[in-house]
């Protein structure tokens, strides 16, 4: 009896949660997947060529070949390399870009640990992947890893500042660290009217964070031949991009979840408010996801004395006045939530 | 409100998650390594300097402004996190947490001005 128990008291749990978390992962994969497909399509749309087109139909099978691929090389690790430490920090960058999403809200009640601080959760998430970073370049033992790996981790903490900063308005506005609950704040309004200068900011910065164009000095593959990953091969490399791509799907659910309200219909009108909320959720980030490849595709790569400056002289100020003008404002007007 | 306990056990599906995403990791490096062929090689393991051998170690001298960056991101990080739990209570704690929050953010930003003067913020 008291067997019996156990199992249904522990292990049925256990497995409940093991099967969440796997419905969790293996979607993420998967549009790790076709956004790495979808982006090379999208960049080839916009320089009148074809992109990927050879393997499959449309050349959707692509991600799978080059995935097989990667698996069947040879991995390298440079003879001055640390070797346990350059093996942990793809793992380190795989696991951040996973882990976020246990605590995003796909709809109201769908999501994995509704704790009551995900805010910041996530942003203690996002400040790891600097560590990520710091041990690739460090443990490489190479002159490019080792200074692609200081600029990113510099450009990353240097907005993630600015990051915090619109977190706090956020916070203001909905008066909650909880994620479900920033989104029901946005009932009536979604935060990126009365906060657009934040979502801007937010959007760039996002940018940054994650290095991509026009902030990808860190891999600047014209003069360091791709930074902090120059030493990686095989699957320690696959597990950068994947980790790079799902950190990118994250930021941008993150950014639906703050300024577009979530798993909410843009307008609360019948034919609107029947459909899942976690279609619009998903709706909602893909668009997004669309505007980092539309970034990549059109823009071209910033200075590095340029990309501090708008960090710090412009973001950092900017956002500290907002969070300023959003507080004495709720304050004057009596706008408290709740 | 929650008893400890149940508070933990809202972050047990965290560590799960933690724990299959290392896994899953883990499992594609290892498996790769062992199924791919290995066939180590100095010139092949040396590490990458455009063709020639490294003149020197590789973790020498840097610019000591990413230090400047590290101290000032550590300052204003800080300053985040002490407006966080501000923020939540913002409509508990009137017009006498407003402007003492107020004061804090003017002596950050005289700080923020005196940094920006003093040149720790150019990279040219």
């Amino acid at each position: 009896m008291a067997e019996s128990n156990f199992w249904l008291d522990y292990i049925l749990p256990l497995l409940l949660i093991v099967g969440y978390i796997l419905a969790i992962v293996v979607p993420i994969m998967l549009s790790v997947a076709i956004v790495s497909y979808a982006e090379r399509k999208i960049w080839a749309a916009m320089q009148w060529r074809k992109g990927p087109n050879v393997v499959g139909p449309f050349g959707l099978f692509q991600p799978l070949a080059d995935g097989a691929k990667f698996f069947l090389k040879e991995t390298i690790i440079p003879s001055g390399a640390n070797r346990v430490l350059f093996l942990l920090a793809p793992v380190i960058m795989f696991s951040l870009g996973l882990i976020g999403w246990a605590v995003i809200p796909f709809d109201q009640h769908l999501v994995l640990a509704d704790i009551n601080v995900g805010i910041l959760y996530l942003f203690a998430v996002s400040s790891l992947g600097v560590y990520g970073i710091i041990i690739a370049g460090w443990a490489s033992n190479s002159r490019y890893a080792f200074l692609g790996a200081l600029r990113s981790a510099a450009q990353m903490v240097s907005y993630e500042v600015s990051i915090g900063f619109v977190l706090v308005t956020v916070l203001l506005a909905a008066g909650s660290l909880n994620l479900n609950e920033i989104v029901e704040a946005q009932k009536g309004l979604w935060f990126f009217i009365p906060l657009a200068p934040m979502f801007v900011i937010y959007l760039i910065s996002a940018l940054a964070e994650t290095n991509r164009t026009p902030f990808d000095l860190p891999e600047a593959e014209t003069e360091l031949v791709g930074g902090y990953q120059v030493e990686y091969s095989s699957m320690s490399w696959v597990l950068f991009m994947m980790g790079e791509y799902a950190n990118i799907i994250l930021l941008s659910g993150i950014a639906v979840i703050l300024f577009l309200g979530g798993w909410l219909p843009p307008f609360q009108v019948e034919p609107l408010t029947s459909v899942p909320g976690i279609v619009w959720f998903l709706l909602k980030t893909s668009v997004l996801v669309f505007f980092f490849t539309w970034t990549k595709g059109t823009f071209p790569r910033y200075r590095y004395d340029q990309l501090m400056r708008l960090g710090w002289k412009v973001f950092l100020p900017a956002s500290l006045f907002w969070v300023v003008v959003t507080a004495g404002a709720m304050h004057l007007f009596g706008w408290l939530p709740k | 409100m929650t008893a400890p306990s149940s508070l933990l056990l809202e972050y047990l599906p965290i560590l799960i998650f933690l724990g299959i995403a290392v896994a899953v990791a883990g499992l594609a490096v290892g498996g790769s390594i062992f199924v791919a062929p290995q066939k180590p090689d100095p010139k092949k393991n040396a590490a990458f300097e455009c063709g020639f051998d490294a003149f020197e170690d590789s973790r020498g001298r840097f610019d000591v402004r990413f230090y400047l960056v590290a101290i000032l991101f550590i300052i204003f990080d800080l300053e985040v996190a002490y407006l966080f739990p501000w923020a939540i209570s913002f409509s508990g704690i009137g017009l006498y947490g407003f402007w003492s929050m107020m004061v804090f953010l003017g002596i950050l930003t005289i700080g923020f001005v005196y940094e920006w003067k003093k040149g720790a913020l150019e990279w040219e």
